[in-house]
């Protein structure tokens, strides 16, 4: 098992990496060294007992290890596949200094994955607190925080603005890094918590502020909503998309299956995806399946890119061009697109970010032949909700200002995810997530 | 747990205009002049932005032409009949306040939105007039609503059927050159839109559009509405949908609105291949 290859995998829209059978993941589980001081459970934003699940493992009790997994993290088969273990768990690995670390993530995978094909196991709720708990937003901070509340016995209402729960996990991520069916099979176990989910509710439109405040606490976890575009001329011809549009209309509404589904979307013959973060490969691969010639143009080195070298190996696999040192300038076209402008960059002093600065190579500009453009080049919280609280502080890119516990400006009002911390990953939202629900529980239980 | 939003009442106004009745407390609790809600009719259907047209209880109103495949599948539903999602009320509400004598005009199916925000206006203390056109008398809507609402009511007709020979622009200038007017607000398709916040220019009167381009989300996420307001560019759906009419950039709203012209041929091509199979067979595949 393990990736399927990349000519196969290009046509459609299945998983990339088909996971462990048993025998493998015994088999890896038995390599663990069990350490008495762990680094990995440090590593983890979300405190798995991962010797222990993996001991289980190795001994073959995948229900004991579902248990002990599902302790700590309700989302077992979304983080085994999309947490950046090397960064994290696998990167504390002792047996990563001498060999090659456990793969923390694919076992994680393999249980969750397990359980759910065999029947999953509902964690116990403690009793009722009468509390009432409003969580706004049903992505991987809300659901793992509607998870933490609902188990210490409080009642818990999710809002979600759209039609479907799960957030990016739902319209960002692909089925072929993430299936849905398996982001659908972890949402409903958190709801059979006795979560209650309100779907199609903007709160702060459908749901007044007033209302939202009389809940006995409230958890914010509205994202990273809005696109931001490069401000370079010819961006709003038709033809170039945010990465959030282009991949909210395949992932949530299947425009790749139009017109079986009734949302369109363009297919462009040469894409020009910009940007060197996860979601960025994300976009150009999902151009890829849909038939395009992609290019993914990035200011910086190969390096430097934010994304995952695991995401950019497999964009290489699957035939993307990648054009690095390089600045889209302007974009081209009579209404709609018919090129990309660009500059070479020079890399020279470190910046704040410890990163090259890239500077524009004067004579260097060239274009690049596209009929469509996608720009992945971050996001900034949606303000909608957070502008309509009054008193909530928020910082200068308009994201909530939080302590480390989540605890906003208003006493019973807390945050978590990308609203509070800015774009992060899936498992770093759920880390901020679980704290918060800690406070929260700590709060209500002292009332 | 399936929330169903049922159809309470459809109506048909006027050749391929239709009024629905949508069963929706969460929108119609908190509606307000100006804003729109998104539906989906379905598992398979896209999200369509419409204006909310009125407010009774726990429904809303929304008047719509069956122009494309969701509108005109839309209009194949009858009461009793549910949407599987509707959103909102999304976008900011209208800027009502107190300005002594605003101007409301609504052209063609644009009209639906024209009685809440003159009724608000009116409730605000201004003098309101009302300009309803349309190409013909038998495409005119609402005219006893807005009568209703409004001090005054000019009705125009680009065929003279009804009303003053000629468009709403017409009527507007006409009263410009005749007294203050200190708010205009026009609804109606883009070039109407434009031509018509064209007359107000030289008397600087701020004038707004509501304007609508093409949405997914509605919430501000994905920057499909995105449309260039005094030179920068703004989101439709968190930002507007009315904007600064003299400050809208109308030739890009225009273009942009026609991004899936031709994806939106083949739905429509086979939405109707799909009616005339089931008429012939004579089920009704609801």
């Amino acid at each position: 098992m393990g990736d399927r290859p990349a000519d196969v995998r290009v046509r459609d829209f299945k998983e990339v990496d088909t996971g462990l059978s048993a025998d493998e993941a015994i088999a890896e589980a038995e390599r663990c060294l069990q350490c008495k001081k762990p680094l990995c459970v440090k590593g983890c934003p979300v405190c798995i007992d991962i010797p222990a699940f993996i001991r289980e493992v190795a001994e073959g009790d995948f229900p004991g290890a579902a248990r002990t997994l599902k302790e700590q993290n309700m989302l077992p088969a979304i983080c085994g596949r999309v947490c950046p273990q090397e960064t994290q768990c696998e990167g504390a690995c002792v047996l990563g200094i001498k060999e090659t670390p456990i793969r923390i993530g694919a076992l994680e995978r393999f249980v969750a994955d397990w359980e759910r094909q065999n029947g999953a196991e509902l964690p116990k709720t403690a009793r009722p607190t009468g509390k009432r708990v409003a969580v706004v937003g049903s992505g991987p901070a809300g659901l793992t925080a509607a998870a933490e509340l609902a188990r210490a016995g409080h009642a818990v209402t999710i809002f979600e603005s759209l039609h479907e729960a799960g957030g990016v996990l739902t319209y960002g991520i692909p089925a072929f890094r993430l299936p849905k069916d398996v982001v659908r099979a972890e949402i409903d176990q958190v709801l059979a918590l006795d979560v209650r989910l309100k779907k199609n509710y903007l709160v702060g439109r459908s749901v007044s502020v007033d209302e939202l405040l009389g809940y006995d606490a409230v958890f914010l976890a509205t994202g990273a909503g809005l696109p931001a575009f490069m401000g370079i001329p010819g961006e709003n011809h038709n033809g170039v998309y945010s990465a959030n549009e282009f991949l909210t209309r395949v992932n949530l509404m299947h425009a790749d299956a139009f017109p079986e589904f009734d949302t369109p979307v363009l297919h462009g013959g040469r894409v020009a995806v910009i940007g060197g973060g996860n979601v960025a490969m994300d976009a150009a691969r999902v151009a890829r399946r849909m038939g395009a010639k992609v290019f993914l143009v990035y200011r910086r080195r190969e390096e430097d890119m934010p994304a995952r070298r695991v995401e950019v190996l497999h964009a290489k696999e699957e035939g993307i061009e990648f054009l690095t040192c390089t600045n889209p300038t302007r974009i081209l076209g009579e209404g709609c697109v018919s090129g990309l402008e660009c500059v070479k960059m020079s890399l020279c002093d470190l910046d704040a970010s410890g990163r090259p600065s890239p500077e524009p190579i004067p004579g260097s500009e060239f274009t690049l032949d596209v009929d469509m453009v996608i720009q992945a080049i971050g996001t900034s919280p949606n303000p909608l909700l957070v502008s309509l609280i009054p008193g909530l502080k928020r910082g200068r890119r308009g994201n909530v200002v939080v302590d480390e516990n989540g605890r906003t400006s208003i006493p019973h009002v807390y945050a978590g995810g990308d609203i509070a911390t800015g774009a992060a990953t899936v498992i770093e939202a759920m880390g901020s997530a679980k704290r918060a629900a800690a406070a929260i529980n700590a709060m209500l239980r002292e009332e | 747990m399936k929330r169903l939003y049922k159809v309470e009442l459809a109506t048909k106004l006027a050749d391929r205009v239709y009024e629905y009745w949508i069963h929706a407390p969460q929108v119609a609790h908190h509606a307000r002049a100006g804003q729109f809600l998104i539906l989906r009719l379905h598992e398979t259907g896209e999200r369509i932005p419409l204006t909310i047209s009125a407010v009774r209880g726990d429904a809303v109103r929304v008047i719509f032409m069956a122009v494309g495949k969701t509108t005109e599948e839309l209009a194949t539903l009858r009461a009793g009949d549910s949407i599987k999602d509707v959103a909102g009320p999304l976008g900011k509400p209208s800027e009502i306040g107190k300005y002594g004598t605003c101007c409301v005009i609504g052209g063609g199916v644009g009209i639906a939105s024209t009685p809440l925000i003159a009724k608000e206006l009116k409730e605000a203390g201004n003098h309101v007039i009302g300009i309803i056109g349309a190409r013909s008398a038998d495409l005119l809507i609402l005219e006893d609503e807005m009568r209703a609402i409004c001090d005054e009511l000019y009705i125009t007709t680009d065929d003279g059927s009804k009303g003053v020979h000629g468009f709403a622009s017409d009527a507007l200038k006409g009263l410009l050159n005749e007294r203050t007017i200190n708010r205009v607000w026009i609804i109606g398709p883009a070039i109407m839109m434009k031509v018509t916040s064209g007359v107000t220019v030289p008397y600087g009167v701020k004038t707004y559009v509501s304007l609508n381009p093409i949405m997914v989300d509605g919430t501000g996420m994905c920057g499909s509405c995105r449309v260039t307001v005094g030179g920068e560019t703004k989101f439709a759906c968190v930002d507007g949908p009315e904007f600064d009419a003299h400050q809208v950039d109308f030739a890009e709203l225009m273009q942009r609105q026609r991004i899936y012209t031709s994806q939106e041929k083949v739905l429509l091509e086979r939405f109707a291949e799909h009616q005339c199979r089931c008429g012939e067979g004579g089920h009704h595949h609801g």
